[in-house]
């Protein structure tokens, strides 16, 4: 089949570069232009990319690369390019339909911002980086664009730099996943070092890595695995370099949708299913990420039932989330990550989103603040639960689906983490359904005249909802279409399961039925829990004491270090420098005074001179 | 013979020296100078008569020496002259222009 769109698909994150560009240079003149501009860039991106999806679903397409010499160092090239293959199409959707949602919604969250230009600039700018980091072709490119990504959450995240915890988070994004960064920039590295004719882009990797040839060594395979899946850990707020993505909160919500469900935290998972050749070829490797991403998925899950701000609840559903997709990628199903990145997306966007339009109507993010907002706010309220039970597994919404994926793939290949999983789903179905009674029903409580908002704000969310609806059908136990696609019909799905889905469907319900229990009905008291184990409630609110153990080993640690470096560079450097400072202005003070105008003292410097001159001339002789 | 000459010529010479670079008035020290040069000339003489290649060019270098030396004190003391109509002082450590 011909490939029309796919030859232009580096077109696609060009538009949203344009953008940023222009809203950068003319935004200050214009103020209406943000909202225009960076939506129609991100649809254009969209139509692009769903263009080139279709394209790809026709019968035998192939991977299409192309690019252009970046270096030459006469030895070794440097190209950058873009390849298309199945994942990165799918990407490339996620990608701009949830930036073409938040851009309309923030056309009304934002309204009233003064800075409502520059804030489409940076999601201009967010969206390019991420769709060129989906696009990339070498592992050098995705760096670039890696780091780009980073610096674009820095710059939202700490958006309203007014406040102070916003500035602070900002720079605890950044700092953070930087130390994931340094991981993957020494994989890259050691790729580059190893790799055959030092190739770093995918489709040799994946030749290399999947041949098994042992060209590279085993124990250089796992680290090379290890330390891509650092960079992972870092971007996709895993354990423990999770700690950044509740904080993250601090930003504005449509900017807390958009790094939740398609670019920074996506992005680590989609490192590491772009690499996945690497991870295969070290069990080792595979097993770390499982485990890594079973423990954060049941880890934040619980954290998540004792927090009582709306975004943060979500922020650490996302952790838990993200965790199951490591598991399912270090369980081996590329299919089972995926999916639930591709169903993830949708409904995270929309409940953040939703999450945003009752922050805007209430003014609070404190979920016991809230209340009876169901009758207020219909669209929202709908659309909101059709979010929570997606997120919660129940079906036939599409989180039910993608998590029945990942679970089955547990049961068979480690029935630990399957167990791990479901009480972690479990988990989920409970705290959404904590969230969704305390915020939409019971008695109305604090602001009177919540009303559902705007139309570029409800849009946004009946879109999603319906995608959070239909999505999951593209992967369900009797029909594999997109495992199929994505691994080229290789991966063995697990068909069947219809315990796996009676499970988790039926945990799904016993978490909401316990939280309605709890939170509507009032059968089982609130503080049941909390009454009888107090130090419990309190280790889960604060997170299990995480960044206080950060604060105190790495914070105080580091801020020591900081403060001996900075005295030895006030004191012994800046000291020789201002010794070496002094001596030149005490010589020229010196150099002042003999200057005094009078013939007589330069005469008698000169005789001076004259002798010291004669006296070292003569005395070499003797020397 | 000749190391009692160049005695005689480095002791007037370290004396021109000494007032040249020791007195205030402009006079005496324009004074030193001719004297350093008149101990140059005594060497110059001293080393035509009894050098090693004797010869009459020394004694001509003297006396072409001696003509621009009276020049230059001629041009020194109009400049003296003039310094002391501008200033009213030959006071040598007065005169800093140079600074300036």
């Amino acid at each position: 089949m011909e490939t029309v769109f796919t030859q232009y698909a580096w077109l696609i994150p060009l538009f949203p570069l344009a953008a940023f560009i222009l809203l950068t240079s003319f935004g200050r003149s214009f103020k209406g232009l943000g909202v225009m501009v960076g939506s129609a860039a991100s649809l254009a991106s969209l139509v692009l990319a769903l263009l080139v999806l279709f394209e790809r679903m026709g019968e035998g397409v192939e991977d299409y690369q192309d690019g252009f010499k970046w270096l030459d160092l006469s030895t070794i090239q440097l190209n950058i390019g873009f390849e298309v293959t199945n994942l990165s199409a799918l990407m490339l959707v996620i990608v701009t339909i949830v930036s073409l949602l938040v851009n309309v919604y923030s056309a009304g969250y934002m309204k009233s911002d003064e800075r409502i230009t520059v804030f489409y600039g940076y999601i201009a700018l967010f969206t390019f980086s991420m769709l060129g980091l989906v696009l990339a072709d070498n592992m050098l490119a995705l760096y670039i664009f890696w780091e780009l990504v980073g610096v674009c959450s820095f710059l939202l995240v700490g958006f309203w730099y007014q406040k102070p915890e916003a500035r602070a988070a900002a720079k605890k994004a950044f700092i953070v996943t930087r130390i994931g960064d340094a991981g993957l920039l020494i994989a890259i590295l050691l790729l580059f070092w190893y790799m055959p004719n030092h190739a770093l882009d995918f489709v040799n990797i994946q030749n290399v890595f999947n041949e098994q040839t042992g060209t590279i060594a085993a124990g250089i395979t796992t680290l090379i695995a290890l330390l891509i899946f650092v960079g992972a850990v870092g971007k996709s707020g895993q354990f423990p370099l999770h700690v950044w993505l509740p904080d993250a909160m601090e930003g504005p919500t449509p900017i807390s949708a958009l790094i939740h469900a398609a670019t920074m935290v996506a992005a680590g998972v989609y490192l590491v299913a772009r690499t996945f050749d690497i991870f295969q070829a070290s069990q080792a490797a595979m097993d770390v990420v499982a485990y890594v991403g079973a423990f954060t998925a049941i880890f934040a899950a619980t954290i998540g039932v004792a927090q009582n701000d709306i975004k943060r609840i979500l922020a650490f559903s996302t952790v838990s989330q993200l965790g199951y997709m490591m598991m399912a990628l270090g369980l081996g199903s590329l299919t089972g990550g995926i999916f639930h990145l591709f169903t993830h997306a949708f409904f995270k966007a929309l409940l953040f989103l939703g999450a945003g339009s009752v922050i805007h109507a209430v003014h609070t993010q404190n979920i016991h603040e809230m209340g009876g907002l169901g009758s207020r706010m219909r669209i929202t309220a709908w659309t909101f639960g059709i979010g929570a039970l997606a997120l919660s597994g129940i079906p036939p919404l599409s989180g039910f689906w993608s998590k029945d994926a990942i679970l089955n793939t547990a049961l068979h290949e480690n029935p630990v983490l399957f167990g791990v999983g479901v009480v972690a789903a479990f988990f989920t179905a409970f705290y959404m359904s904590r969230l969704f009674f305390l915020v939409f029903a019971g008695r109305p409580k604090g602001e009177k005249q919540a009303h559902d908002s705007s139309w570029t704000m409800t849009l946004p969310l009946i879109i999603l909802a319906v995608l959070a609806v239909v999505t999951g059908f593209v992967e369900t136990p009797w029909n594999n279409t997109l495992g199929t696609w994505l691994s080229g019909g290789t991966e063995t799905t697990h068909t069947g399961g219809g315990l796996v889905m009676v499970i988790s469907a039926a945990v799904g319900v016993l978490g909401i039925y316990l939280g309605w229990l709890m939170y509507v009905k009032g059968t089982i008291a609130r503080d049941a829990v909390s009454s009888r184990m107090p130090w419990l409630l309190r280790l889960l609110e604060r997170k299990y004491y995480i960044d206080e153990l950060y604060q105190v080993v790495f914070v105080r640690g580091l801020r020591g270090l900081g403060l001996l470096l900075q005295a030895m560079d006030d004191f012994i450097i800046d000291g020789i420098v201002r010794c070496v400072g002094g001596a030149a202005v005490l010589l020229g003070r010196g150099g002042t005074r003999l200057q005094n105008g009078q013939v007589q003292t330069y005469g008698v410097i000169t005789l001076l001179g004259l002798v010291i001159l004669i006296v070292a001339i003569a005395g070499r002789r003797f020397w | 013979m000749l190391s009692s000459y160049l005695t005689l010529a480095a002791i007037l010479f370290c004396i021109g020296l000494y007032g040249a670079l020791v007195k205030r008035n402009a006079v005496v020290v324009l004074l030193s100078i001719e004297l350093m040069l008149n101990a140059v000339n005594l060497n110059l003489v001293a080393f035509s008569k009894y050098g090693a290649v004797p010869s009459l060019t020394g004694q001509m270098f003297t006396l072409f020496t001696i003509a621009v030396a009276a020049a230059e004190a001629a041009v020194g003391i109009a400049v003296l002259i003039a310094l002391f109509r501008a200033r009213g002082t030959v006071n040598v450590d007065e005169f800093d222009e140079m600074r300036r």
